[in-house]
């Protein structure tokens, strides 16, 4: 069951920050638990893919990045979303503020 | 009837659900990798050259190992992808990132160090390589999260 997600993008600088947090348990090989994390994660503007990510199971427990789109507008939309090595996914949409 | 039905429905529904699956690439080789060496060959990257260009913030004493924040920024003009390679980790490559046109080189996530270990971290621009570390000390592993 992928967990809930949360995301703020703010303009700062001239540029959009993002920032986006994902409930998972990246679990590792080295836990004793069945290996379980988040592959893949994109950022999209505006429906268009800037930032595409290959993730492995060193990403902390509950992931949190950040990313830098050049220039943005109050309003755009962000997504983010993400897929793990079981085939769970999830998403999160906002607009920039 | 019935169960010929259910499985070749069954056959069809994982047949449709594949492609969705293949959609994103993820680098099993490169992720797979035992070492830097081997982890660097596997994203493309066998020899980096230094920059001076890769500006990298991490704590220089991580008191907790699972939650190792970096924040990393390339200055090299053109810079389309930034990976992070944690050298003592037992499967050193933690991420990659690809830049298109209107994407900052520019990313903040939290990793688990294993141990004391150079974070290495390689970014392509103009089809070349390069690379750069920093160390953090680790004061209690956090690989078993």
């Amino acid at each position: 069951m992928a967990g809930p997600m949360k995301i703020r993008a703010t303009l700062a600088g001239g540029n959009t920050e993002v920032r986006v947090l994902m409930t998972h348990p990246m679990t590792t090989a080295q836990s004793g638990q069945p290996l379980h994390f988040i592959q893949n994660v994109s950022v999209k503007l505006n429906g268009k893919a800037l930032i595409e990510a290959e993730v492995s199971q060193a990403v902390s427990r509950n992931p949190v990045f950040s990313f830098r789109l050049k220039g943005g507008a109050k309003g755009d939309t962000i997504e983010v979303a993400w897929l793990d090595n079981k085939g769970e996914s999830n998403k999160i949409e906002t607009a920039v503020a | 009837m019935n169960r010929l039905r259910r499985t070749l429905l069954g056959a069809l529904v994982a047949w449709l659900a594949k492609p969705l699956a293949a959609a994103a690439a993820w680098n099993e080789n490169a992720f797979g990798a035992k070492t830097p060496q081997d982890a660097l060959k596997g994203i493309g990257a066998a020899n980096p050259a230094p920059s001076k260009d890769i500006a990298i913030d991490a704590p220089q004493i991580a008191e907790n190992g699972a939650v190792v924040p970096i924040e990393i920024t390339s200055n090299i003009p053109g810079t389309t992808s930034i990976a992070v390679v944690l050298e003592k980790n037992p499967f050193p490559l933690a991420a990659k990132f690809d830049f298109k046109e209107g994407a900052l080189p520019y990313v903040k996530l939290n990793v688990k160090m294993a141990e004391t270990a150079d974070v290495r971290v390689v970014a392509a621009a103009g089809g070349r390589q390069y690379s750069a570390t920093r160390e953090v000390k680790v004061t209690i592993g956090g690989c078993g999260g």
